[in-house]
């Protein structure tokens, strides 16, 4: 044997870094949608608002020399693709999830057009704090390396949690989501609030694109997002709409991720193919177990054209 | 807005006729407005590229449509588009988003680069058919287990399908690469290569197989089938709102598994002439995104199966011009992307106009 | 990255060629005439991507190749990147031949090949179809098709030699995208060459089954790192994350395909890149003096297909030595990898005592096994 190995314990370890690592984009993208969809209205297109955010960011802090820069920037230009989104889906009779689809290949278009000069550069990565102090074994330390963002995510989690449950700004948002005219009784303008709505969801979303090409994997090239993005959004139904459980989703989604190439490095190497698919396979399984016909849409927000 | 008055304004006839005219005009006139105005946003962007949009443009209609070549680069993208984009505007007929074609396009795919093997002897009359049974077979199970999973457990299928086509995909590379793998296939592994008479052609006269043919002809009996049977006529009904669809007593179950299980079957059967028409055997290559493609086509066309076929020409016209405009200009491969993008919020956006151009034709008319 | 004004006159070597070795006379002397001689018939030239140009990679190799030929006069290159293994790929080749003239392309993948090439060649017999990687065979496939390739499974071994000499936990690691024999045969290689070092040395290889998915390679870097390989190297087509993932991690990494030192200047020990500017030039000068590229053309370190980058700070004294030796032998010719007596991973004899597949062996090309002391499986 040679130092370092610790055999089977690695998987676990490995699935524990892995969720660590992985989650924390699926996490800011789930958590924005989630407020978006909340307020009654879908952004199928966070997938490019990702891309946008992981070139901006990549791009900032290559000019500037500072990663959070990047994650500022890249967090306002999701912004600014979430207030479009929401202003374009205020007008009467425009589909939100079809925008949402077109603004997902315009993102991608001008992440890709604009990006093309900052594939060779370097960028300063975002840092880590090294929670795995306490062990001596370097496989733990490396996986409880822990970026600052993935402790953001859950505070913000919690936060959202708390905000929608217990605040004005979230029973507004409830409210709107509910039904519009309900909201409009109360002197709400409900095309207004979701437009803020998802203007926020998409600055989380630039965010979770700076964590990709600022930390985890930490570069900028156009295979940076295997369709995170689009999978996070599709997360939010299966976390019901409720970011606690955005904070699970992501963790079983990353986690499950880490598993593929853990089992190869422990020499169980048929059918890979088949353990890469674990992240889908375990969110469809729990995704059957848990629903059922006759609550099929518990905690749906009323207004969501999706689960109509 | 003009042009809508003067269709619709000009005979002298009933207020009605008159009314469904203007609704015909206006679905015509109101996504080429926006088209142009799309064009001209993109024609904005590029001068602050530097690059000159006459130019550009001259070579996207050279590319797309100015030549017999061209026409048929155009024609052979859109032949999978059609058929993945009726994946999903067939289940949008319920009310259902379903976004996993992609899944059902790779395994139908895989289902007839298998099946070819054991048939590697039967007449093309027999192959082919059996071949493409196949693939639309697994694909309708594929999308149509979405379905069913939405009726019988209340899983939504938006994500359902989103997870079962990432599942295909995996299976479809486990397989390729392990049971199914042809050894000779090397560096790309496939499954065995399709024997002569199981490789479908292309359309007399033309370069582009018969992919293209079988797709308008689906997206016209989906056509059909929405407009002018019982069962569309169920479907319209129920599509409104599937819970009140029920307590009418409309068979809500079937017409979900069925709408979703025939998209499934089409894309399906786009993955059979991937294999049988292009490739010659199955392979990642399947994987090519067309499913999500279909997506947008999907919803452009406004969830009709008829309007796909213009809009889907209208997409793989930009793909085919995409090199050409790399060539020529010295734009990057995303330059096609961002005008497609624009061009298609501008087409989405302009929903918003129509009824109001009607009323206001309708309006003068009367 | 690699430079791209090597001279032209580097003549294509002829143990390469299974046919057509007489063209090479013609090559090598055109190279010696006057540039401005050759201006008068104008050539147009074709390049397709799989993926994006600047992708610090595969496709990156290739457009440098590409654009050393814009050098030359009278030759015109024109270019697409990321054309998928489609219909799209054959569409792209005959939108080049219809509307901009091109008579010789490269379509680069290997993908492209069957059937996409195959399909076209015939269709246009007046247009050169070359291709990277496949296997031409005068038997099954048309004569205005050609592949060429490079032995670059001898840059692996190379790699392995520096890997051998740096290594501290005795295991060292391979991320690789798919089981198929250009990979394997590079895993094998630098198991091998680290083995050359110290035969008790294992390689731990995890598979990403995707040629570009940055994540993925990441999280395959972080479990050879957490299995304790402290040399890591790759075969995807975009190394960039893999290098910086490992570096990160603390690994020494070698590149592959492109030069990755920049990236990790400290942890860089050396890397196997492609040189196909030259390859290009020679085949673009053939074709100027208006003779035809052999159809089966392959070269290695010796022909200047493929080079290493230079060695890293953290290669020791021995290990240069032993890399430069190696080298030297490889130049000569002669030098086998794959010799006797060799057994794959799961036991079986791949070489007897004394027996010996050179670098040119066409066998090699359909590897379908892993060495012993590779940790992982074919499939």
């Amino acid at each position: 044997m040679t130092t370092g190995d610790i055999g089977l314990w690695g998987v676990p370890i490995a699935v524990i870094g892995g969720a660590i690592r992985v989650s924390t984009p699926i996490l800011f993208v789930s958590l924005g949608e989630t407020l978006t969809e909340r307020s009654g209205r879908i952004n199928l297109g966070l997938e490019g608002t990702l891309v946008i955010g992981a070139m901006t960011g990549y791009a900032t802090a290559v000019l500037t020399g500072s990663a959070w820069a990047g994650v500022l920037v890249a967090a306002l230009a999701g912004a600014v693709f979430g207030l479009v989104h929401g202003l374009v889906c205020s007008l009467p009779k425009v589909n939100d999830i079809a925008i949402g689809i077109a603004m997902m290949l315009l993102g991608t278009g001008l992440a890709f057009y604009f990006g093309k000069p900052f594939i060779q550069p370097v960028a300063p990565n975002l840092p880590a704090i090294p929670l795995g102090w306490w062990s001596d074994l370097p496989q733990v330390q490396a996986a409880l390396n822990v970026n600052v963002l993935f402790l953001i995510g859950l505070a913000l989690a919690f936060a959202m949690h708390w905000m929608l449950r217990a605040t004005r700004p979230g029973l507004i948002v409830r409210v709107v989501g509910d039904s519009s005219d309900a909201a409009r009784a109360m002197g709400l303008k409900p095309a207004q609030i979701r437009t803020i709505a998802t203007a926020i969801g998409g600055a989380f979303a630039g965010v979770g694109g700076a964590y990709l090409s600022l930390y985890y994997p930490g570069s900028w090239n156009e295979a940076i997002s295997s369709g995170q993005g689009l999978m996070a959004v599709a997360l939010v139904i299966f976390a019901r709409w409720n970011p606690i459980a955005c904070i699970w989703a992501a963790l079983l989604f990353g986690g499950a991720g880490a598993l593929g190439p853990a089992l190869q490095s422990v020499g169980v190497t048929q059918g890979y193919y088949l353990f890469y698919a674990a992240p889908y396979v375990l969110t469809l399984g729990v995704l059957i177990a848990t629903s059922s016909p006759s609550r099929a849409m518990a905690g749906a927000p009323g207004e969501l054209s999706i689960t109509k | 807005m003009a042009l809508a008055e003067s269709l619709s304004g000009g005979g002298a006839r009933s207020t009605l006729l008159r009314a469904g005219l203007a609704r015909r005009a206006e679905a015509v006139v109101i996504p080429l407005l926006a088209l142009l105005a799309g064009l001209a946003v993109f024609g904005l962007f590029l001068l602050t590229q530097g690059k000159s949009p006459v130019d550009f443009f001259a070579l996207v209609w050279k590319g797309a449509y100015g030549s017999a070549f061209s026409w048929q680069n155009t024609l052979s993208r859109a032949a999978p588009l059609l058929l993945s984009a009726l994946c999903v505007a067939l289940p949008a007929r319920l009310g259902l988003v379903v976004i996993g074609g992609e899944g059902a396009i790779v395994l139908g795919g895989v289902a007839a680069g298998a099946l070819a093997g054991p048939l590697a002897g039967a007449p093309a009359i027999v192959g082919l058919p059996l071949l493409a049974a196949a693939a639309m077979v697994v694909g309708g199970v594929w999308i149509g287990a979405s379905g069913a999973l939405r009726h019988l457990r209340g899983v939504n299928e938006t994500i359902a399908s989103l997870l079962l086509s990432y599942i295909a995909i995996a299976l479809m590379n486990q397989l390729v690469e392990g049971p199914l793998r042809d050894p000779a296939s090397l560096n790309k592994p496939s499954t065995a290569p399709l024997a002569d008479q199981l490789r479908v052609g292309n359309m007399p006269g033309m370069d582009v197989h018969w992919g293209l043919a079988f797709g308008i002809a689906a997206c016209v009996l989906s056509w059909v089938l929405i407009e002018r049977t019982t069962w569309g006529f169920a479907a319209r009904i129920a599509g409104g709102n599937l819970r009140a669809a029920e307590v009418q007593g409309l068979p809500v179950g079937r017409l979900i598994v069925g709408f979703t299980a025939l998209g499934g079957a089409f894309a399906g059967l786009a993955g059979f002439f991937e294999v049988t028409a292009i490739h010659g055997s199955a392979n990642a290559s399947l994987a090519a995104g067309y499913g999500y493609t279909g997506i947008l086509i999907a919803f452009l066309a406004r969830q009709n199966t008829l309007a796909i076929i213009p809009v889907a020409i209208l997409l793989a016209g930009f793909d085919a011009s995409s090199g050409l405009v790399q060539r020529r200009m010295q734009l990057p491969d995303a330059t096609v992307q961002v005008l497609q993008g624009l061009v298609f919020m501008a087409i989405l956006m302009s929903e918003t106009l129509y009824g109001r151009l009607r009323l206001f034709a309708a309006g003068k008319g009367a | 990255m690699t430079s791209l004004t090597r001279p032209f006159s580097h003549p294509l070597s002829r143990r390469g060629f299974l046919r057509g070795s007489a063209a090479l006379g013609g090559a090598a002397a055109l190279s010696s005439l006057p540039l401005g001689a050759r201006a008068e018939t104008p050539l147009t030239v074709g390049f397709i991507y799989v993926g994006p140009r600047d992708d610090y990679g595969y496709n990156q190799a290739h457009a440098i190749g590409a654009a050393a030929l814009k050098e030359i006069p009278g030759v015109t290159v024109v270019e697409e990147e990321n054309v998928p293994e489609t219909i799209d790929v054959q569409k792209s080749m005959e939108s080049m031949i219809n509307l901009d003239g091109a008579t010789l392309l490269f379509p680069t993948s290997f993908g492209y090949f069957d059937p996409h090439i195959l399909t076209l060649a015939p269709k246009y017999p007046e247009v050169r179809f070359e291709h990277c990687g496949g296997l031409w065979s005068a038997d099954k496939h048309p004569t205005n098709a050609g592949s060429y390739f490079g032995y670059i499974g001898m840059g692996q071994y190379l790699n392995g030699v520096a890997a051998g000499h740096v290594t501290q936990t005795k295991k060292i690691g391979f991320v690789a995208a798919k089981p198929i024999p250009q990979v394997l045969l590079n895993i094998n290689s630098f198991l091998l060459g680290a083995r050359s070092v110290d035969p008790t040395i294992m390689c731990q290889v995890i598979f990403t089954g995707e040629w570009s998915l940055a994540v993925k390679e990441a999280e395959a870097t972080n479990a050879l790192a957490d299995a304790g390989c402290d040399v890591i190297t790759c075969h995807v087509d975009s190394p960039k994350v893999v290098i910086e993932t490992a570096a990160g991690r603390g690994s020494f990494v070698c590149g592959y395909h492109a030069d990755q030192s920049a990236l990790a200047p400290e942890k860089y020990l050396t890397g196997a890149e492609w040189n196909w500017g030259k390859v290009y030039t020679d085949m673009v000068n053939t074709t100027l003096a208006g003779e035809t590229i052999p159809n089966f053309v392959r070269g290695g370190l010796a022909e200047g297909f493929v080079t290493m980058s230079p060695l890293g700070p953290a290669v020791p004294e021995a290990g240069r030595s032993q890399f430069e030796a190696v080298k030297a032998e490889i130049m000569t010719g002669g030098f086998s990898v794959i010799k006797g007596p060799l057994k794959d991973n799961a036991g079986n004899v791949v070489a007897t005592e004394g027996q010996a597949f050179l670098e040119t062996d066409p066998s090699l090309e359909s590897m379908g096994y892993l060495v012993e002391g590779v940790i992982g499986a074919t499939s």
